[in-house]
């Protein structure tokens, strides 16, 4: 009898510790992202103008330096921040400035916030600053999207290709 | 030591049903190492059919999983399975150490190196949800790059990768097959060091705990076969993922706490954790010395020291005996076991220093042999007990009375047998108990297992022929089981009590028909 009531208790404790695993190993269920929401994504890197810009050294400035550092031009290597504005149907999501990356502060300035939106058709503006300029943008898109529930829309920039794309 | 006693409540519920040889939880680690093992053999089968590639990776599993579900869809349950277990057994394990104080500073290695193996074990698994590439992948892809992207060591942003479909390359699986292969690998490795210190370490389960475990994890894949989530497609957001909580318990909380929070916590809590066995740092109990005008270099201590604090050496004194024991001080955590092996340690030498060849400075062989004498010149009566015991579990110097006298010692391993012997013959007591930690879970290993193997003639020092084995009587107590302690005492006393008016008779017998005989005569 008491062998009889060992084995259950064996097999109680197996059958407790296999559920155990079989659960929790794929449940309970965790909800990252809203289905009924969609999500913007602004995400890039970009080098933005330098703080100062570069100045021909005068001919006394060039016989003061060292023979080996003697170059035309002074350039400071410092960067101004990256200052981003996102417009969604008027409503302000995003503004903010991110800092070049480095010791020297002359590295791009990197970019990466979620946003999310309520799906369907909207007008996007998106207005990025990278000069030294107090006042207006340097690159401006506006375009009107319609998003999916759960779709990722991605704003991203290169200088190359002429400022914002989206993917 | 209310964490100890709930680890004992528990296990004792665990000695009543699978009895304490097959118990789990003197196994966790053995278990660990066999969960370790069937990953691996199904992780190797797994890899045979691994297609390193976006689109591929997905696809091989999925045709494991349903095509060949009862080979690779069973290989690929238990790996999952297995690496689950594997989970629950380490923090067990850990918190079982903890609980029972097996980790102070003489003892601190094998918590040490117990650290970066939850590491290995957490990204192992990570590593390996990610090849699958679904919508799971997909969303530990983001958080992990997100809160990489938070350590400031990487220039570019690594989340930057999981963008887009176009952006990601099949390179990057290989990657992570590489990863997958070689944190375990490491993780084997770092297990083999864990158990540098163990002299014979528990490396593999019972034979019955391992086969009725894996039939476990073998039933569970058949019922609950693993599956993928839907495939990973980067344009759309992972919405509601089923996580292994096994691995990702701080998904959730990197997805919502800063990434270099999460960092500097994770760290920080790492620091703490390998600090724990100098927070407070051990008693340092004066180790284990050597008497070299003792030691005859029979290596006895050698093979009974529980964690390989004991190295034979070429005689340094010039005796004729070829080596002679050298006990490493950083090892060595003065449980004094090798005492009770050493043949020298016999309270029956008349030497007036009595000093065997190895013992401990604070328990001194000759001081055992005094308390033992004191123990029993307090009883009266004529089923006097001493009881041996150790300081590792009931302290029984509380149970002290008229009848039953106490002497307690580091571990029960530390009694040499020859000690019953004197308490029977110089009529000290007519009786020995020897008590300590729960069987199969001696507080320092092997203290139990070479005790009961000494008193049943299997292992030197074997105890004499001439000792009635009927006298000695043992229990393994642990903490929790006064009770039960009690009552195998009183057994045991009865026992004694039946023996001694047996004798009587027989005396009486053999006294008669003497008596008879010289009427005769
Ligand atoms: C993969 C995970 C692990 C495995 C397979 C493992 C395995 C083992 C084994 C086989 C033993 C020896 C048991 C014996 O023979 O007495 C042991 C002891 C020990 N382990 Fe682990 N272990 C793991 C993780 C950990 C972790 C995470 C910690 C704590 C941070 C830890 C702390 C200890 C301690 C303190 C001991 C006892 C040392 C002593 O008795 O002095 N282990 N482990
Ligand atoms: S006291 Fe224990 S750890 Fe130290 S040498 Fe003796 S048996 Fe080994
Ligand atoms: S058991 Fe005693 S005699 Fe034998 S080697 Fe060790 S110290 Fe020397």
């Amino acid at each position: 009898m008491l062998k009889f009531s060992r084995l259950i208790g064996q097999l109680v404790s197996f059958i407790l510790f296999g559920l155990m695993l079989g659960s929790f190993s794929n449940s309970p269920r965790y909800t990252y992202h809203d289905p009924e929401m969609a999500l913007i994504m602004v995400s890039f890197s970009h080098s933005s103008e330098r703080k100062e810009e570069c100045r021909r050294f005068s001919p006394e400035e060039l016989a003061d330096l060292a023979a080996n550092m003697r170059r035309p031009m002074d350039c400071k290597r410092e960067r101004v921040p990256v200052y981003i504005e996102v417009m969604l149907d008027g409503e302000n999501l995003l503004s903010k400035s991110y800092n070049p990356t480095g010791l020297a502060k002359d590295g791009s300035a990197s970019i990466y916030e979620r946003i999310l939106v309520e799906p369907g058709q909207h007008q996007l503006i998106v207005k990025l600053r990278d000069s030294g300029r107090v006042e207006g943008f340097d690159y401006k898109s506006d375009t009107v999207i319609n998003i999916e529930p759960k779709e990722l829309f991605v704003i991203d920039f290169r200088k190359e290709l002429g400022g914002f794309y989206f993917l | 030591m209310l964490l100890r006693t709930l680890f004992e409540h528990i296990e004792d519920w665990f000695d009543v049903v699978f009895g304490a040889k097959w118990n789990p939880f003197y196994q966790l680690g053995a278990l660990g190492w066999f969960y370790y093992w069937i990953v691996v053999i199904s992780g190797f089968y797994l890899y045979i059919f691994f297609d390193t590639g976006v689109t591929q990776a997905y696809q091989s599993l999925e045709y494991l999983t349903h095509e060949q579900w009862y080979a690779g869809g069973i290989m690929r349950s238990l790996h999952r399975y297995a690496s689950d277990a594997l989970v629950v057994m380490m923090i067990v394990h850990l918190l079982r150490e903890f609980a029972m104080d097996r980790f102070r500073s003489p003892r601190w290695f094998a918590w040490f190196t117990g650290v970066p193996m939850l590491w290995l074990v957490f990204a192992a698994g990570i590593s390996g949800y990610w090849m699958v590439w679904d919508q799971l992948a997909q969303y530990i892809a983001i958080t992990t790059a997100e809160f990489l992207d938070a350590v400031p060591l990487f220039g570019e942003a690594i989340a930057r990768n999981f963008l887009t479909d176009a952006k990601l390359s099949g390179r990057f699986f290989t990657l992570m097959v590489f990863v997958h292969i070689a944190l375990p690998l490491f993780l084997l490795f770092v297990m083999w060091i864990h158990i540098q210190r163990h002299a014979t370490p528990k490396v593999n389960p019972p034979k019955e705990l391992a086969i009725a475990t894996l039939s476990m994890l073998l039933i569970l894949s058949f019922i609950k076969p693993a599956l993928s989530q839907a495939p990973a497609d980067l344009s759309i957001v992972p919405t509601t993922v089923n996580l292994d909580w096994f691995y990702m318990p701080i998904y959730p909380i990197m997805n919502n706490v800063s990434g270099l929070t999460v960092l500097i916590a994770l760290i920080v809590a790492t620091l703490l954790l390998m600090m724990v066995p100098w927070m407070p740092p051990g008693k340092r109990v004066p180790v284990a010395v050597v008497h070299l005008d003792n030691c005859n270099g029979c290596s006895r201590c050698a093979a009974d020291c529980p964690f390989s604090a004991i190295d034979m050496a070429p005689r340094s004194d010039g005796s004729a005996y070829k080596l002679e024991a050298v006990v490493d001080a950083n090892h060595c955590v003065s449980c004094g076991i090798c005492v009770g092996s050493c043949p020298t340690a016999t309270p029956f030498r008349t030497k007036s220093e009595l000093s065997p060849g190895i013992e401990l400075p604070e328990d001194k062989i000759k001081e055992l042999r005094e308390k033992t004498v004191a123990a029993s010149s307090k009883l009266t009566g004529d089923d006097r007990v001493i009881v041996y015991g150790c300081q590792n579990s009931l302290d029984p110097s509380k149970m002290a009375d008229a009848k039953v006298g106490v002497v307690t010692m580091p571990c029960i391993g530390m009694l040499p047998p020859s000690f019953i012997d004197f308490v029977l013959s110089k009529k000290l007591a007519e009786g020995v108990f020897l008590t300590g930690c729960r069987q199969g879970d001696c507080g320092y290993r092997l203290g139990i297992k070479w005790t009961d193997a000494r008193l049943a003639g299997q292992r030197d020092p074997r105890i004499r022929k001439r000792v009635n084995q009927d006298r000695i009587g043992k229990y393994w107590a642990g903490m929790t089981r006064r009770k039960e302690f009690f009552k195998e005492l009183t057994a045991f006393r009865l026992r004694l009590n039946k023996l001694d008016s047996a004798q009587l008779e027989d005396q009486n017998k053999t006294n008669n028909s003497s008596e008879k005989d010289n009427a005769q005569v």
